[in-house]
């Protein structure tokens, strides 16, 4: 075993010394991508993977002289799993990259390990703001959300709603949601009348809503994971409250692309802020939906994807700025300040938090075409994640 | 707070008619089915399906979501579950577990993992008021048809012969043989059955619980905590037993939010201390 | 013949002494065990989970192996050990040897004061009760999110090295040795437990509690103290896992892990102690090769295989299992 190191070990000296290594360039970059495929949040993993492939199906695989090999795992959701999983990529598989992590405590338990190992976490869907707080290594591909929500409070400022209720999933992102509007609405000098939270596993929303209904607010602020959005929305309806005359607002996992067109009647007309939707227009959105309908069985791309698709973008791009070195410090180094036209708009990724500044859009879900879509009507220009103390 | 009362009643039926196949099962044939809940998903996808791809109206595929379900329950009872009746309580579970599995599995392959949303006709959807007291129209309409179902069933078990016979086949499975009862088929009826309910349930439920391929594992404890709550040996038990826990649940969760899904743990716990063997409990049940 | 004529008392010595004997395939077993630190040096991670899955298995074991107890809730004890553990790395005490006692202390006084509600009830009403508990747990542990962290987890673990000597690496080897060696001592005393007048008094209570009664036995607290052993089993198995990944959340606690545990229980065969750390390998085994071959879809063929156990027959499974595991884990890749 140790003859063997050494032999290994002075083959590889006897190649850098003599500054040819033509093995290390044809070398490939493994990126290990671990998200829930499995379990209540599978669809999460299934859309990201689907822009993931679809990135590298549309630049190649060969990135600075490197080949590009993916290694996707199902971590079902949990978070020791997610760690084993990606201790082993590191220690194992030599992976450069860790990619994915489609929940927030799934990101956190693997933090330490990005620290430890040196390599750059790219976390691709979860959005509590503290997570990029935990390793220098990680960057975010995707949004935070008091990002999203800061503005939603801003909006429902200047539109006279005085009297607002939250109610929202009652997990990180959601305690996120609910303590970045509540501050900034309570700034501007506006009343939340209730915080009500909801178990994330839960089948009911009705007594909830009953209690939003019995305060008569201006308007009902949401939070809830994508998936669930569709069956809050019905009941909302149900009980009668879009006719008292609450509006419905929140961040766009309420009304998410991947299930907006099958909600139907009740979703038209509700008001999101958020940083992705299908429905953006431009090019490069317009290109990006119709990839990646047509690799998909004609699916729409939501969030998550877009998470996914600009995850790929700076992995990519980091490679070539380092001329294909896999050093840990120098990728993250590169992504650092790095821009880029994303479907979703133009970004740039904040070099001290390592959080994307985006624009965060206005929508309002609308038949268009017969399909229902979050169309923007305005824009919030390059807001930076609100919760990272400058 | 009579519309909380409302709600609840209509949670808990619904509760109701999704657990009264496992309740069934468990007292008739003594068989810990978790797989219950992949039946009442079979039913909730035939709906969405039939609606979605074919344009049926919402009640015109209820019938289709019962008998899909009794029949997935029928072949699978003669194919495998009949082989199970007389193993141990943990190969039950075992076999069971296995097969919501790959139910959860095989819906997600062919339907996707998204959820599913069926559309109602416009006449169930939003509010009516009775009696001064506001209520969602599809509450109602669960509340109506739950409780003609629950009349029905108790009618069939204690009116008809093959009610007799199946109580006589419960009470001892061998005399009941032995006096020329065919216990082999009623089994098999009553697992349909059971089934078929369980699909209507997982059809009605769509709208109000949602609908994924993890339905089987998200509402399996809601399902064995009616049932034990309930007792096993009548229909009435169960039926108080998710009317109780459907106006605790919601209840809870409007007065007291922030402790809202201990709720019904918390009842369940409560009730299984004082009276172990649930609820409503027939004398010299097994 | 003439030499099985003797007192009962001597004879239940012996037979005591002939099921405490130490059999070939057990030397064997833990000697692979052993072997695999040097034979899977890539594979340390995952040997680590099997390892603390089969003491999790194990504990689930001592109470339904032997004394009956059909528990779907046994995650919480398991949850309790691992708070515990975290909890006092966290609080600046990080040697984990003690550390790993506190928490399977903590967990067996929980277990005895949840133990007085598993005394009563059929089966079933017992398998409400204790996935009841474990519920609440849950969501107490939800509530105190300033203790716990909440759904975040717990945050900013970092362990010492084991008794000042061992340094827990990143390939996992530490942790693996580390697991090996408490899993084997916690057998050990299992072995102890189940062996001695003890451990048959809860066979028979196993076997018919009424006849175990009239016999003199008394079932109750014979119960209460083997739920408070095995929770104390449980909770030092959470202690491992939060020790050795330096992080706990609310999925400890979960209902799928008492199910999986359960499970993998079953899986393996209850009653010999051994059937929880099989079924972990195994388990653990199938999952990884299947998650890899199709990481979207494994669960169903996950599932096949457990209907397939059933329906032909766990026995023959398992010894094809058993055969084959050796083999994998004889086989350095």
């Amino acid at each position: 075993m140790f003859r063997r190191h050494l032999i290994a070990g002075a083959i590889t000296a006897a190649f850098a010394l003599g500054g040819i290594a033509p093995a290390v360039a044809q070398d490939a970059v493994k990126v290990g991508l671990i998200l829930p495929m499995t379990g209540p949040f599978a669809s999460t993993g299934r859309q990201i993977e689907a822009a993931v492939r679809l990135y590298m199906a549309q630049h190649g695989t060969t990135v600075a002289g490197k080949r590009i090999e993916l290694i996707v795992r199902d971590d079902t959701g949990t978070p020791d799993v997610t760690r084993r999983i990606a201790q082993e990529m590191i220690a194992n598989e030599k992976v450069s990259f860790l990619a994915g992590f489609g929940l927030t405590p799934l990101a956190l338990a693997t933090a330490p390990l990005a620290t430890q190992a040196k390599k750059p976490m790219i976390v691709m869907a979860a959005a509590t703001a503290m997570i990029t707080e935990q390793s220098p290594f990680i960057v975010r591909a995707s949004f935070t959300l008091p990002q999203a929500t800061v503005p939603m409070a801003d909006w429902a400022t200047h539109n006279g709603l005085k009297r607002v209720a939250t109610l929202v999933s009652d997990y990180g992102p959601g305690l996120d949601a609910e303590k970045a509007f509540k501050e900034r609405f309570a700034r501007d000098g506006r009343e939340v009348v209730a915080d009500v939270r909801v178990p994330l596993r839960n089948p009911d929303f009705a007594p909830f809503l009953q209690r939003v209904a019995d305060l008569k607010p201006d308007a009902l602020f949401v939070f809830v994971p994508s998936g669930a959005g569709a069956q809050f929305m019905k009941q909302f309806q149900e009980r009668g409250l879009d006719k008292t005359g609450v509006r419905l607002i929140g961040t766009g996992d309420l009304t998410d692309d991947d299930i907006l067109n099958d909600m139907g009647e009740p979703a038209v007309g509700v008001v999101t802020t958020h940083h992705y939707s299908a429905d953006h227009s431009s090019a490069v959105n317009k290109a990006f939906v119709k990839a990646f309908k047509a690799a998909n069985k004609n699916a729409r791309p939501n969030f998550m994807a877009v998470g996914g698709y600009d995850g790929m973008h700076l992995i990519y791009e980091s490679l070539k700025a380092t001329g294909g070195s896999t050093d840990g410090e120098k990728l993250v180094g590169a992504m650092k300040g790095m821009s880029w036209q994303s479907p979703r708009g133009p970004v740039t990724v904040e070099a001290s938090t390592r959080e994307l500044i985006q624009n965060i859009y206005v929508r309002k879900v609308e038949r268009s075409d017969g399909e229902l879509y979050n169309v923007e009507f305005a824009t919030f220009q390059a807001v930076a994640d609100p919760a990272k103390k400058r | 707070m009579l519309t909380i009362i409302f709600d609840g009643i209509a949670y808990g039926m619904l509760l109701f008619i999704l657990a009264v196949g496992l309740s069934v099962t468990l007292g008739l044939m003594n068989f810990v089915n978790l797989a219950h809940g992949a039946f009442a998903m079979a039913g909730g996808y035939a709906t969405v399906i039939l609606m979605n791809a074919y344009g049926l109206p919402f009640l015109a595929t209820l019938p289709f979501a019962f008998a899909f379900a009794a029949m997935i329950g029928l072949a699978l009872e003669r194919l495998l579950y009949r082989r199970m009746y007389r193993r141990s309580h943990l190969d039950q579970v075992l076999f069971s577990i296995g097969i919501v599995f790959m139910a959860v599995a095989a819906t997600d392959y062919l339907m996707g993992s998204q959820q599913q949303i069926i559309h109602l006709p416009e006449w169930l959807r939003g509010r009516i008021e009775v009696a001064g007291v506001a209520i969602g129209a599809y509450r109602f309409f669960l509340v109506v048809v739950c409780g003609a179902l629950v009349v029905a069933l108790q009618w069939v078990l204690a009116r008809t012969r093959f009610g007799s016979q199946l109580r006589a086949a419960v009470d001892d499975t061998r005399v009941a043989r032995g006096l020329g009862i065919p216990t082999d088929l009623i089994f098999a009826a009553t697992f349909a059955t059971g089934s078929g309910l369980a699909g209507l349930g997982g059809a009605l439920g769509a709208e109000i619980l949602g609908l994924d391929p993890t339905f089987p594992l998200k509402f399996m404890l809601y399902f064995l905590i009616v049932v034990t709550v309930g007792g096993t040996a009548t229909i009435s038990g169960p039926f108080a037993a998710a009317i109780l826990l459907g106006i605790a649940d919601v209840a809870g969760k409007y007065y007291i939010p922030r402790l809202g899904a201990f709720v019904i743990y918390f009842f369940m716990l409560v009730v299984l201390l004082l009276r172990p063997n649930g609820l409503f409990v027939r004398s010299g049940a097994r | 013949m003439s030499e099985i004529v003797g007192n009962s008392r001597e004879r239940a010595r012996r037979s005591a002494a002939a099921s405490s004997r130490w059999r070939l395939p057990e030397l064997a077993f833990w000697g692979c065990a052993v072997a695999a630190i040097f034979l899977l040096p890539s594979r340390h991670l995952l040997l680590n989970e099997i390892a603390i899955v089969g003491l999790f298995a194990m504990s689930i074991d001592l109470i339904l192996g032997y004394a009956g107890i059909v528990s779907l809730g046994h995650a919480a004890f398991f949850g309790v050990g691992a708070y515990a553990a975290g909890l006092l790395a966290k609080s600046g005490y990080v040697e984990p040897a003690s550390g790993l006692l506190f928490a399977g202390a903590i967990a067996a006084t929980v277990g005895f004061s949840a133990s007085f509600l598993v005394i009563r009830g059929s089966d079933l009403t017992r398998l409400m009760v204790t996935l009841g508990v474990a519920l609440v747990f849950v969501e107490v542990a939800n509530r105190f999110e300033s203790v716990t962290g909440g759904v975040d987890g717990l945050l900013g673990i970092s362990m010492g090295p084991i008794l000042g000597l061992f340094e827990f690496d990143f390939g996992g080897t530490t942790a693996y040795c580390y697991s090996l060696c408490v899993l084997f001592v916690m057998f050990l005393i299992a072995r102890r437990i189940v062996n001695s007048p003890f451990g048959t008094s809860l066979r028979a209570l196993k076997e018919n509690r009424m006849r175990a009664g009239a016999i003199g036995i008394p079932t109750a607290k014979r119960i209460v103290a083997v739920y408070s052993i095995s929770a104390g089993f449980a909770g030092i198995a959470g202690a491992l896992l939060a020790q050795t990944t330096a992080f706990v959340s609310l999925e400890v606690l979960d209902f799928a892990r008492s199910a999986d545990g359960l499970l993998i229980l079953v899986i393996g065969g209850s009653g010999y102690l051994y059937g929880g750390i099989i079924g972990s390998i195994a388990f653990a085994l199938m999952r990884d090769a299947l998650s890899t071959l199709t990481p979207a879809y494994w669960l169903f063929w996950m599932g096949a295989i457990l209907v397939a156990l059933v329906v032909v027959g766990r026995e023959r499974i398992v010894d094809c299992a058993k055969a084959l595991s050796l083999r994998v884990r004889g086989q350095p890749k």
